[in-house]
């Protein structure tokens, strides 16, 4: 059985109970030898059906854990605290008893490594009945049906011989493609892809990006891309949210996000990319420093330590989620690249930027105004397949009704800032396990002097 | 493209290193695994040579043949005029201290049984390089100059450090012995991008300090485009164009180098993530590697002709080498038709 495709009456109300996907305050913890690590610390966000969230950050981030701990798929040595509904149902006290309902047919993942996510002694074929005998029941038949029909879907040549095979003698794009099929097998209705192309090529890359995003639009499930990857992000995902340290430290419309950086973790990891149309030799802009210490985090903003603008309110106190100037774009920063705040801020150039931003200001509240009077919300702010996505639209503003219209309905919101107010923000019960932490945390510290 | 041919290289007394027809093959059960099927690169004093293709097209067995990691099958590897493949082990073992290799796994690729310290000095201690006073002001020196403390690091082991320390580590152990030659296999690949750009600026500035010639493979032609003077694209074992990088990047001459380009994700959500259709289907199997150019499988412009004859290097502008029977670029470049084919100015548009 293919899923079905959805049709527009299957589309979510909008609002609150219509929502696929809400996560509140959502915290996991490791149990350690070292001590508790809090490599999730308070991720609120939630996704519609039929838009993509792409989470952003370096390794150690928590954007996979992120990912892992909403499906319930985390070891047993963590806690997870917080709330997740999906489709207004919480499931976060679940049992995994209780939670295979969910996998499979409501949410799925596709894996960064084909190879080791794949069982490398079970043929092909047997990998993607497993599922369908499991939560769908299908007969021997069916199965072996649906499974023909899902590889032909996700583009692998020859797939009836290629269910006969194992893992070993496909390449890593058609194990990806593989993975990809396992996925869909019954219909999910939310994807996780975690680094799902840091293992292949970038050609392959792109192939299976563009079947990840062919797929979640002819199914219209939500998406979560966790990537490392901004350029990954950039033109596929509706919704962005940077995290760093456990933290969503940047949250926005994709192309709001990108056309207006305020928090100066994203504006390093930008620059530190190196870019293509730099000559060669161009000096990189690195980010100094390691990441925090996730035991042991210092009060105030976690990434202060490594932050060119850092000033001592931001040594002190944690910014929660302030909200930007453009809609649906939040960030956790005292003294934000762009505007007058930062101590680095050009008047000149930024004038420059400022009439810019203005311009768009205006454009998006014109568009919203125009999508107001449609009066639709469905069509104009659900749309399968909106412009920001494809990037077809050639008029700014045409671009920008998307923008922000999914400012309003997927991603990362600010519960009015309280859960990480200065000071309130860490989880009391945290503190003696931090006391007991001290010693190990002098031999981290040490391990960074290195540099 | 994907063809074999000399008439890029240089001069040989300009070169360190000169790669005549280098062929490697394995041996398999399903049959000759043709790793690297006669390709012929140089590179200057003081030049970084990128090597880019995707994985399986023979960038790194090149790499290891030039170290005589296994020697190649085939082919001659002169390095400052002297045949390595021609040496004794004993003499090889002489000229590999000029010659050394950073891997892509910072972590593995250091013994972590031993400390940094050790890992660092054991070059200079085979060849009895000095004292041991004079040795330990050399690890000192290396350590440092790589943005190590040597103070705390020497005593440690390679699991107490970061990917981006252990690469840095890695760094150290190859300078220490004054090298000429540094090849780096896919250095950066297991890192952040921002520990990336780190070791990228130390690399450059290493090869200022230490008056290194790199050979530098990636898969990342981003990445290679930083830190290169000149770029060689390999493809199934066969190089498809050399170019100086901003050239190459600007105007892409062979189709293969304008599909990777088009595919490479730019992080702007203004740019569409390509506009021509991707590259389809997978590398073919070197065993059985297409007649022909090696490419015309997967090529929007292959013809007939691309399957019976295999193309030779050839340069079709100044300083730009392509082996290719339909360029993109040059004089004999078929007319632009916008509908059917590639545009050679396919590269993203700039940010």
């Amino acid at each position: 059985m293919t899923a079905p495709v959805p049709t527009l009456d299957q589309r979510p109300e909008p609002g609150g109970a219509g929502c696929l996907l809400e996560v509140d305050d959502l915290r996991t913890s490791f149990r350690t030898d070292r001590g508790m690590v809090r490599a999730v610390a308070g991720v609120t966000l939630n996704l519609e059906r039929g838009k993509t969230l792409g989470i952003v950050g370096e390794s150690g981030s928590g954007k996979s854990v992120l990912a892992r701990s909403i499906m319930g798929i985390v070891p047993n040595n963590a806690e997870r605290e917080g709330s997740i509904r999906f489709e207004g149902t919480e499931i976060s006290g679940l049992s995994q008893a209780r939670m295979r309902e969910y996998w499979g047919q409501q949410m799925a993942m596709v894996f960064q490594d084909p190879m080791t996510a794949l069982n490398p002694v079970l043929k092909i074929g047997r990998q993607i009945t497993e599922s369908l005998h499991e939560h769908l029941e299908f007969s021997k038949e069916e199965a072996n049906q649906t499974a023909l029909a899902l590889l032909k879907s996700v583009g692998i040549p020859e797939p009836a011989r290629r269910l006969k095979e194992y893992p070993h003698q496909l390449s890593g794009g058609m194990r990806q493609r593989v993975m990809i099929a396992i996925a869909l097998a019954c219909g999910p209705k939310l994807l996780f892809a975690d680094e799902p192309t840091t293992a292949l090529d970038v050609t392959v890359q792109a192939q299976i990006l563009d079947l990840l995003q062919f797929q979640q639009r002819e199914r219209f499930m939500g998406m979560i891309l966790v990537t490392h990857d901004l350029g990954v992000v950039a033109g596929r995902t509706d919704h962005i949210g940077v995290m760093y340290a456990g933290r969503i430290v940047e949250t926005g419309p994709t192309r709001t996000l990108f056309a207006h950086v305020r928090h100066p973790y994203t504006e390093a990891l930008l620059q530190s990319i190196p870019k293509i149309e730099l000559p060669s030799h161009s000096r990189l802009q690195s980010i100094a420093g390691r990441p925090p210490n996730l035991v042991n985090t210092p009060p105030g903003c976690t990434f202060a330590p490594r932050c060119p603008y850092a000033q001592d309110r931001c040594r002190e106190e944690e910014p929660p989620l302030i909200e930007a100037e453009q809609p649906g774009h939040f960030h956790r920063c005292w003294f934000p690249v762009g505007t007058p705040a930062n101590p680095a801020y050009n008047a000149e150039a930024s004038a420059e930027a400022t009439a810019r931003g203005e311009a768009t200001f205006d454009r998006i509240a014109a568009a919203k105004a125009d999508a107001a009077r449609e009066d639709s919300t469905a069509s104009a702010g659900f749309a399968p397949a909106p412009t920001a996505v494809d990037g077809e639209a050639d008029a700014d503003a045409e671009s920008s009704v998307s923008a922000a219209g999914a400012g309003n309905v997927g991603g990362i919101h600010n519960r009015a800032g309280d859960d990480d107010a200065p000071g309130g923000g860490r989880p009391r019960r945290r503190q003696p396990l931090r006391a007991r932490r001290q010693t190990s945390t002098t031999d981290n510290g040490e391990r960074t002097d290195g540099r | 493209m994907a063809g074999s041919g000399t008439a890029h290289l240089r001069p040989p007394d300009e070169t360190l290193l000169r790669v005549e027809n280098l062929v490697v093959e394995f041996p398999s059960k399903r049959g000759k695994v043709n790793a690297v099927s006669n390709i012929s690169l140089d590179v200057k004093s003081g030049e970084t040579l990128g090597l880019v293709g995707e994985s399986g097209c023979g960038k790194s067995t090149t790499g290891k043949a030039i170290m005589q990691l296994p020697p190649p099958t085939s082919g001659k590897v002169l390095f400052k005029g002297t045949d390595l493949t021609s040496l004794k082990s004993a003499d090889l073992r002489r000229v590999r201290t000029s010659i050394q290799m950073i891997f892509q796994d910072p972590i593995s690729s250091l013994n972590p049984r031993r400390r940094v310290e050790d890992i660092v000095a054991e070059g200079l201690r085979i060849w009895s390089i000095g004292d041991d006073a004079s040795r330990d002001r050399k690890v000192d020196e290396a350590l440092e100059t790589v943005g190590l403390d040597p103070s705390t690091a020497k005593g440690r082991r390679p699991h107490q450090f970061s990917g981006g320390q252990c690469q840095r580590i890695s760094i150290a152990r190859s300078v220490v012995t004054d090298p000429n030659l540094i090849i780096c296999d896919e250095p950066v690949s297991a890192l952040d991008v921002s520990v990336q750009a780190q070791i990228l600026n130390l690399l450059e500035d290493m090869k200022e300090r230490y008056q290194l010639t790199l050979i530098f493979i990636a898969h990342d032609l981003a990445v290679v485009k930083n830190v290169s003077d000149r770029v060689a694209v390999m493809y199934l074992g066969k190089i498809c164009e050399i170019a100086p990088p901003d050239q190459l990047f600007a105007q892409p001459a062979h189709p293969y180098t304008a599909a990777l380009l088009d595919a490479i994700p730019v992080p702007d959500p203004t740019v569409k993530p390509h506009e021509q259709p991707t590259l389809e289907g997978d590398l073919p199997s070197p065993v059985a590697p297409p007649s022909g150019c090696r490419f015309r499988t997967r090529c929007p412009k292959a013809q007939e002709r691309c399957a019976q004859e295999e193309p030779w290097v050839r340069e079709v502008a100044s300083g730009q080498f392509v082996a290719c029977h339909f360029p993109l670029v040059g004089d004999d470049a078929p007319p632009v038709d916008q509908s059917t084919t590639m545009q050679p100015q396919a590269a993203p548009a700039s940010a």
